[in-house]
């Protein structure tokens, strides 16, 4: 009689868990009332492309800051067949990225990849691959503070209506006095969006490098802020726009420079300070581009450029 | 006492639930493609399709109406057991289950609040089939234009007139089902 098992939907499946890693966890961790609640929220966040949607979210085994929100949306789409790669800030080998891989490898005993074409999902901190996602891939954001305005407006009473009445004046006397003060538009990361011309958004803090891959991509684009209790998306082929002006138009930034290692032109590099000499180093962030192009046989100056 | 409220949901919940979500995210985010679900066997008259999104989105939390070709006394013990969700009128209802006609008229639901657009029904509209043909749509998630015999179009207006307020809606149809979120637009109307 499998139907007896059904009574315990709301709780945690100790089958699925071992068949899915071994461990006394249900599969993927939450509790299927947890993930009923977000995979609501996902869907009105889909069907209202940049908008904030409110969600109850949990505490995680991990602290705030490391990528909760972006924890619980990844558990709450992951199939046992996924293949799953975490990135933080385009690495596939940092803490973050690490801590996060092997949680779900534990609790819902998927495949991992640091291939990005491989991912059927990828979690990321504040990066987007430098390989272009395809149709059919997932790519979930950890938020830090999803409101955009929330440093121009404190109260979140305020920043409500002013989404609601489509009020973004104030983001532009921002983007403004960046420009009478420097000359140019300083934000270089968390560089603010109007999604399919509705709502402005704040990407997480990519750089704003990344801003147009966002535009138009083939992949679902979903974001979780665990702190801040928000899930947004961005659905495949939606119009995203980095908000500028006429005279001002937006322009993606990157340093100056190629890749030490494999002399890539085209990516996002981090900087790497050597030595006390003030010696540095330009790498790509995107640690699985890079080490596809060293593969394919390009090379760098392998940092001895001083 | 009758059984057949315990029998046909999910084996194994974990799994046939985030399968069957998944199927609705990919839906939802390609409006118009359709998608294919197994897993639950409510009674009938209620498609499986629509049966294993009940059992995947509805729980204590949703509020949910049952329009009357499948309200149903087997129906109803069947939702009340896998998912707790209490059974509503029309106009308070999270998720509302039945044929188009019966659904009708469509301003008797939640579209949600200027601050808020989020509160608002989603609909799951049983079809006697789903195909390619009918409608052409466009809007988020769709590359160019998509087709879909979508019931009545007048849906796609009304949202387009309260954008960004609306009702998303679910197709289903035997095991297949298709998504329509309020963000779609008439391909006709957007041409100009």
């Amino acid at each position: 009689m499998n139907q007896i098992m059904q009574t315990a939907e709301t709780g945690p499946s100790t089958d699925s868990a071992k068949a899915a890693g071994g461990e006394a966890y249900n599969f993927a961790y939450l509790d299927e009332q947890t993930k009923r609640m977000i995979r609501r929220a996902l869907l009105k966040a889909l069907a209202i492309p940049g908008y904030q949607v409110p969600f109850a979210s949990r505490e995680m085994p991990m602290p705030y800051g490391w990528g909760t929100g972006g924890v619980q949306v990844t558990a709450a789409c992951l199939l046992p067949d996924d293949c799953l790669k975490v990135i933080d800030q385009g690495a596939d080998d940092t803490t973050n990225a690490v801590s996060i891989r092997r949680f779900f490898q534990r609790t819902a005993g998927v495949q991992t990849t640091e291939v990005t074409g491989e991912a059927t999902l990828i979690q990321t901190r504040h990066r987007i691959p430098e390989t272009e996602l395809v149709a059919g891939q997932i790519l979930v954001y950890q938020v830090p503070i999803p409101e955009p305005l929330r440093f121009l407006e404190p109260r979140e009473t305020e920043t409500r209506k002013m989404h609601a009445l489509e009020e973004y004046g104030l983001m532009h006397v921002k983007l403004y006095e960046d420009i009478s003060q420097h000359g140019h538009i300083a934000t270089a990361y968390s560089y603010p969006v109007k999604v399919e011309g509705r709502y402005v958004m704040d990407p997480s803090p990519i750089p704003k490098f990344d801003n147009p891959k966002m535009h138009g991509s083939s992949a679902i684009q979903l974001f979780g802020a665990g702190r801040e209790q928000r899930i947004y998306a961005i659905p495949p082929y939606t119009r995203v726009h980095s908000l500028d002006f006429d005279d001002y138009p937006f322009e993606p930034m990157r340093a100056d420079q190629t890749c030490a290692l494999c002399g890539a032109e085209d990516s996002y590099l981090d900087e790497v300070i050597m030595d006390d000499e003030g010696t540095r180093m330009f790498v790509c962030s995107d640690t699985d581009y890079c080490g596809g192009r060293l593969e394919a046989g390009h090379e760098g100056q392998q940092g001895d450029a001083t | 006492m009758a059984t057949t409220g315990l029998e046909g949901g999910f084996a194994n919940a974990p799994v046939q639930s985030a399968q069957t979500f998944r199927a609705v995210l990919n839906a939802m985010a390609h409006p118009g493609r359709i998608e294919t679900v197994s897993a639950a066997q409510p009674p009938l008259p209620m498609d499986p399709a629509a049966g294993a999104v009940l059992l995947t989105l509805a729980d204590h939390e949703t509020k949910v109406f049952l329009a009357p070709s499948v309200d149903s006394d087997a129906i109803r013990s069947w939702l009340t057991f896998h998912t707790g969700a209490p059974l509503v009128a029309s106009g308070a209802a999270d998720f509302a289950i039945g044929h188009w006609d019966e659904l009708l008229p469509i301003d008797q639901y939640q579209i949600g609040t200027a601050a808020y657009p989020d509160r608002s029904v989603t609909l799951v509209v049983t079809q006697p089939a789903i195909t390619d043909k009918g409608t052409v749509i466009c809007g988020p998630g769709i590359q160019s234009t998509a087709s879909l015999n979508i019931p009545d179009t007048a849906l796609l207006d009304f949202n387009a007139n309260r954008s960004p307020l609306g009702i998303d809606m679910i197709m289903n149809a035997g095991d297949q089902l298709a998504a329509v979120p309020r963000s779609t637009r008439l391909f006709d109307r957007e041409k100009r």
